[in-house]
């Protein structure tokens, strides 16, 4: 199961370190949700996920200022005793010592951060939700073209890295090439990023290995991007027939999620960052409701004729 | 499609390259070849997807191979991970 150390978590929101207990690293999250244990601190802990990070903010720590003093030890106490992985006071808010104690007898973790609570938990959150992603490794490559996050598939040898090479030439950018990390953020979208090892590295057969962000500069190179359209590279088959009208919607399953795409054969001489570029600028025509396939068959059939 | 498991191991200074003669063994064959470790997985024909396995020694590596030629392409990389030769 797929889960984030404490430490990143720190590191990313640059979280004050106020109680600190072995290593963060031993601390992992594996649940994308975050609580602001309201009910809890009021004693109700029916359906609480222990699992979660806790935050406090103002409303709580309000309610817990109003409690007599030994209902406020009691129930700090018991939200610690759950087993929650470590309590994050926003907007700088003071850790009481009754908060440091309750930590310090369950070894939890006291952090603080200076944002909004609101804020905070919300980019807490959506950084959880991209870690904690179902997620695969796709042999293929990963570009932005005009905006457009194009993966590139294909078997060995069709000329994926060598396409992508020209479209970076071309003034793209290169998220990955070879092997594609492609989670899954949401319902309907999909990320994909390059394996820290090999990011930014791009392998031309004859050649070797290049570093693109080196030769090319930082605007040439991306460190992530959605997929949002897929084209599949392959050999041209004789005996097999293409798409020539761009009538036929295809998809390709990744990871439950379908995602647009187009299958571009392939013949010694094709110039295909050129059809990559065109297949991007199509798309988004397409997705911003144009399809000049259908315009066609108006203009056949005589409809919009003058 | 067949599939082991084995355990790689060279001398330290030499895996670059035997990753690099992996590949050029891989890509002989007609069949799809890939290799896992831990969650990932990468086409065994490419040099990147292979490197970022991060491959050590003494690291646990499944072998799979699936095509016309599996049998013959398994037991070549399986021999060559077990002894790699530069």
């Amino acid at each position: 199961m797929a889960s984030v150390t404490l430490r990143t978590i720190i590191e990313t929101f640059d979280l004050e370190i106020i109680t600190e207990y072995g290593s963060f690293d031993d601390v992992r999250i594996s649940v994308a949700d975050v609580t602001r244990p309201g009910l809890q601190l009021a004693g109700h802990f029916e359906h609480f996920g222990p699992d979660r990070i806790q935050v406090l903010g103002n409303m709580e720590t309000a309610f817990l200022e109003k409690l007599e003093p030994a209902d406020r030890v009691e129930r700090i106490d018991a939200l610690f005793s759950k087993g929650i992985p470590c309590l994050v006071l926003s907007r700088n808010h003071t850790a009481t010592s009754e908060m440091i104690e309750s930590s310090r007898r369950y070894r939890v973790p006291l952090l603080r951060t200076s944002d909004a609570t609101s804020s905070f938990t919300s980019s807490l959150v959506k950084f959880l939700h991209v870690e904690l992603a179902p997620r695969m490794s796709l042999h293929g490559v990963l570009i932005e073209v005009y905006g457009e996050g194009i993966l590139i598939l294909g078997e060995s040898g069709v000329g994926k890295s060598e396409t992508a090479l020209e479209v970076v030439k071309r003034g793209h950018r290169l998220i990955a090439d070879d092997l594609v990390e492609v989670r899954r953020v949401s319902d309907s979208t999909l990320l994909g990023r390059a394996p820290e090892i090999i990011r930014h590295l791009i392998e031309i057969r004859g050649i070797g290995i290049l570093d693109v962000k080196e030769l090319y500069g930082v605007s040439s190179v991306k460190m992530q991007e959605n997929v949002d359209f897929v084209i599949n590279l392959e050999i041209w088959d004789e005996k097999k027939t293409y798409e020539r009208l761009g009538l036929n919607e295809e998809t390709t399953e990744i990871l439950g999620i379908h995602v647009p795409s187009i299958t571009i054969p392939v013949r010694p001489g094709r110039n295909l960052a050129i059809i990559v570029e065109v297949a991007a600028i199509n798309f988004r025509q397409k997705s911003m409701g144009y399809n000049a396939a259908r315009a066609l068959t108006d203009r056949v059939f005589g409809k919009n004729s003058h | 499609m067949v599939s082991k498991t084995v355990r790689f191991n060279c001398d330290e200074a030499l895996h670059m390259k035997a990753v690099a003669v992996l590949i050029q063994k891989a890509s002989t064959f007609r069949s799809d070849l890939w290799l896992s470790s831990g969650d990932r997985r990468a086409n065994a024909k490419s040099l990147l997807g292979v490197m970022s396995l991060g491959i050590e020694n003494d690291i646990e590596l499944l072998v799979s191979a699936d095509g016309v030629d599996e049998e013959e392409a398994l037991d070549a990389i399986v021999s060559y991970l077990l002894h790699p030769e530069v």
